[in-house]
């Protein structure tokens, strides 16, 4: 029982990795008032980006710097549509999510001729699981020893940083100079406005920060988590990260147990893949995958309050007074 | 000595409109100067200039002599230049403290700067008695100490000249009595005051020298002891006027309208109207007096439909309406009820409908702008005609879209909607907000002619000249409730105004307080 319970909660940390990066990528720019339907469109965009980089060059940091890069640059497009030109933030999120699911399996096709796929990354092409030092030997040890060499050691670089960046995340939106503009962006523009800041440019660092987050999240899924690109291989993670967001009401720690709750019963998902519980019968997969999102539907719907947002999400801002 | 800061032939045009021509204005160092003018003269788009919103398309600025380039809002708070905006700048879930620092934080982590910023303030907050708790949500405090943390911003800013926009709109009279001693305390400390208002009764009251302007030109400049009330009125508006609106006395008869026990739960379930009850009879002006937020939108809404009551009921045209058996605002309007509502951009018009379908909103099934299928336009257009003459409203245009009409002429649009249908029982919200003098004038006449033809009205307003001048009768409202009511000829500010803070039960107390602090 203990063992299958490290081995689920050693899955939920594998299965948050993406989540947590995307969620805490949405907390930047949603904080700054930029709402960021684009966070699928931009993991995807990433995870194809670096998957390819990666087989090219054979090396999985040369492939997570384009990741980045790609994911940054949806950003901007992003930026551009929704601060510069005070469009739509959802209208130009949706176009960033449609556009990169074609482009991907598109642009993947033309250059490696794989039905949409990318070449599986072997080797130095994948970020490889960490040892923790002793871990062998700390194996034998009765329940702090299983935690240790089981579920906290043996994971890739990124999911260390992924629950790195909650702490810091924290520290930058609460305890920086940048944090207290990006928020004051997020809740009245007019009042960083007037206090001689330039809210374009607050918006726009927000995004950059939200598309290298983001980059990592993709780089995650097709050079770590999986040893490739595949077709619409996001899956919905931008959602589910955007439901966490909102769940755990756009604050650092609150969204990470939301990912991880999420994650946990993505692993429970994985885990009761046919299993029959005496009684019921075997429960559908789907009815388990579900199961994030009716729980944030109820959870919001009345069992944690009101999830108030900023204030001037998703309204572009405009110089005149009202 | 120079100028604390001298405006040379400003001039700045939006379109076709030209909001401000050659201005000229020279404010000496360590005085308040007030700068008064109607809605739309052009006050705020010159303050704007100043603080670096706009920039000016001639003319230049000099602070304490020197030539300065202002082309954004760092640059003017760089000059020393500090604004109180009419709609405060301030981010309400952040506590005083952060606000306050909010651009000034002085170094790129927080935690050095905010002790500093600590101490700082409770320097100011002495120097000039502008007391505060600086870890308080802002939006937890009341508007008086906002707009205080909003003066704290910019004093914290090193400011030496401080613009405050209509600065008393949202203040009770005692708050705005508070507030005047501050920024003597300020003129005393050497700080220029550049104060923006249309009220008469502030200018003369707390400053040294007044400007008027009027359609975006600088018209006089008069040292404050050496004008009076009726000048600057006559310089504003070009022409005699009367602040106070000529009617007999009231014939009050049977009561057309009586609310019991009123009370309306917001979505949070707290209770924005507490038991409030009310007659309205045929033939009187009925004034609720009260600070903006107090149950007087809450009460208007109620009482028209657009909102259900909580609890209570409302007798009116042979109906009872209460919580159970409610009427909307369409049934109400049947019952020959009408409405102006307080927010004429949000409830009163359509902004892009050209003016006679504005003309015809709420009314819009009835049969005389109808024809078998479709909408008889000609009907309306003749309507609108006729009414844009009878009511002087211009450009008299019914293809215009209302958005491009000015406020006066948009509220006239509305009242005479409404006014038109001959209602029994008119319930009108700040009527005269954002309207010129003149158009005020005839909106007022119009209101009394309405009461003289034996109907009733209920006037919600804010101006508590316009409450005293138009009302028989006054309710005062405070906090969702009736805290008082009075015949209109035992009104005077003062009583109203302690009454708007409900304070007028320990009037005695506050008087020994403010013998003492003074």
């Amino acid at each position: 029982m203990f063992e299958t319970l490290i081995l689920m909660l050693d899955a939920t940390m594998r299965v948050s990795t993406p989540l947590i990066f995307a969620a805490l990528a949405g907390l930047y720019s949603e904080r700054a008032g930029i709402v960021d339907i684009g966070l699928e469109g931009k993991i995807l965009g990433s995870a194809f980006a670096a998957a390819a980089a990666a087989s090219v060059f054979g090396s999985a940091w040369v492939g997570l710097c384009f990741g980045i890069l790609a994911s940054v640059g949806l950003a901007m497009i992003h930026g551009f549509a929704c601060i510069t030109h005070r469009g739509d933030h959802i209208v130009s999120g949706v176009a960033i999510n449609t556009i990169v699911a074609g482009l991907t399996v598109t642009l993947s096709m033309y250059w490696f001729g794989m039905g949409g796929q990318t070449p599986a990354l072997v080797g130095d092409a994948r970020f490889l699981d960490i040892t923790f030092p002793f871990a062998d030997a700390m194996e034998s040890v009765p329940v702090i020893g299983a935690i240790y060499s089981n579920l906290l050691s043996g994971h890739n670089i990124l999911v260390y940083l992924a629950f790195a960046m909650v702490p810091v995340t924290y520290w930058v939106i609460y305890k920086t100079r940048f944090g207290l503009r990006l928020r004051a962006v997020g809740e009245n523009p007019h009042a960083v406005d007037t206090a001689g800041i330039s809210v374009s440019l607050i918006r726009y660092r927000a995004l950059i920060i939200c598309g290298i987050l983001c980059g990592l999240a993709g780089a995650y899924l097709s050079t770590a988590h999986n040893a490739g690109f595949l077709k619409d291989m996001s899956a919905g993670k931008g959602y589910m990260a955007l439901a966490a967001l909102i769940f755990g009401k756009w604050r650092p720690v609150p969204v990470l147990l939301a990912c991880l709750l999420f994650g946990f019963l993505d692993a429970v998902a994985v885990r009761m893949q046919g299993v029959v519980i005496p009684g019921i019968g075997e429960v559908p997969v789907q009815a388990i995958e579900v199961l994030p999102y009716v729980l944030t539907v109820l959870l919001l719907a009345g069992f944690i309050g009101k999830a108030i947002g900023p204030k001037a999400i998703g309204r572009p801002y405009v110089k005149e007074r009202a | 000595m120079p100028y604390a800061i001298e405006l040379r032939d400003i001039s700045k045009r939006f379109g076709a409109v030209q909001a401000n021509k050659d201005i000229c204005l020279q404010v000496p160092a360590g005085t308040i100067h007030g700068i008064i003018g109607e809605n739309g003269a052009g006050k705020s788009t010159l303050m704007s200039i100043i603080y670096g919103f706009y920039e000016a398309d001639t003319g230049h600025i000099e602070v304490d002599g020197k030539r300065v380039d202002i082309r954004s809002s760092q640059d003017a708070i760089n000059a020393g230049i500090g604004m109180v905006h009419q709609h405060f700048m301030l981010v309400e879930n952040f506590s005083v403290l952060e606000n306050v620092i909010l651009g000034a934080e002085g170094g790129a982590v927080l935690k050095n700067g905010i002790g500093a910023a600590r101490v700082e303030l409770q320097r100011l907050a002495q120097e000039y008695s502008l007391d505060i708790d600086v870890d308080a949500i802002v939006e937890e405090l009341p508007v008086g100490l906002q707009q205080r943390v909003e003066i704290l911003k910019a004093l914290y800013r090193g400011a030496r000249i401080l613009i405050l926009d209509e600065p008393t709109g949202v203040l009770t009279p005692q708050e705005a009595d508070h507030l005047f001693r501050i920024l003597k305390a300020l003129k005393d400390q050497g700080v220029t005051v550049l104060l923006i208002t249309h009220k008469l009764r502030e200018i003369m009251a707390s400053t040294d020298n007044v400007s008027v302007m009027r359609q975006g030109e600088m018209v006089a400049h008069r040292e404050t002891t050496h004008t009076s009330k009726e000048d600057l009125a006559e310089l504003m508006v070009g022409k005699k006027v009367r602040l106070t609106v000529d009617k007999d006395d009231a014939q009050p008869s049977e009561v057309l309208l009586s609310a019991r026990d009123l009370s309306q739960f917001d979505s949070q379930g707290v209770k924005r109207l507490k038991d409030v009850s009310l007659e309205l009879r045929a033939g009187e002006i009925l004034g609720i007096a009260g600070v903006s937020g107090n149950g007087q939108s809450e009460l208007l809404n109620v009482l028209s439909g657009i909102a259900p009551m909580s609890e209570g009921e409302v007798h009116f045209a042979g109906q009872v309406i209460t919580a159970k058996a409610p009427k909307d605002a369409a049934q109400m309007r049947d019952l020959k009820m009408a409405h102006v509502p307080e927010d004429r951009h949000k409830m009163g018009l359509v902004t892009g409908f050209e003016a006679y379908e504005a003309a015809v909103l709420g009314y819009h099934n009835s049969p005389d702008y109808n024809g078998k299928v479709l909408m008889n336009r000609k009907a309306m257009l003749d309507e609108c005609n006729e009414r844009m003459a009878a009511w002087d409203v211009r450009p008299p245009n019914p293809h215009l879209k209302t958005a491009n009409f000015s406020g006066g002429n948009q509220q006239k649009i509305v009242i005479a909607r409404e006014v038109e249908q001959n209602p029994e029982v008119l319930l009108i919200g700040q009527p005269t907000r954002g309207v010129d003098i003149g158009a005020i004038e005839n909106i007022h006449e119009q209101i009394v002619k309405l009461r003289d033809s034996g109907k009733a009205i209920l006037l919600v307003s804010v101006e508590l000249d316009e409450i005293m001048a138009l009302s028989d009768r006054i309710i005062v409202m405070f906090d969702g409730a009736v805290v008082g009511e009075l015949d209109a000829k035992d009104a005077d500010e003062r009583t109203l105004g302690l009454m708007m803070a409900n304070a007028h039960q320990k009037e005695q107390e506050d008087e020994e307080q403010e013998g003492e602090s003074a």
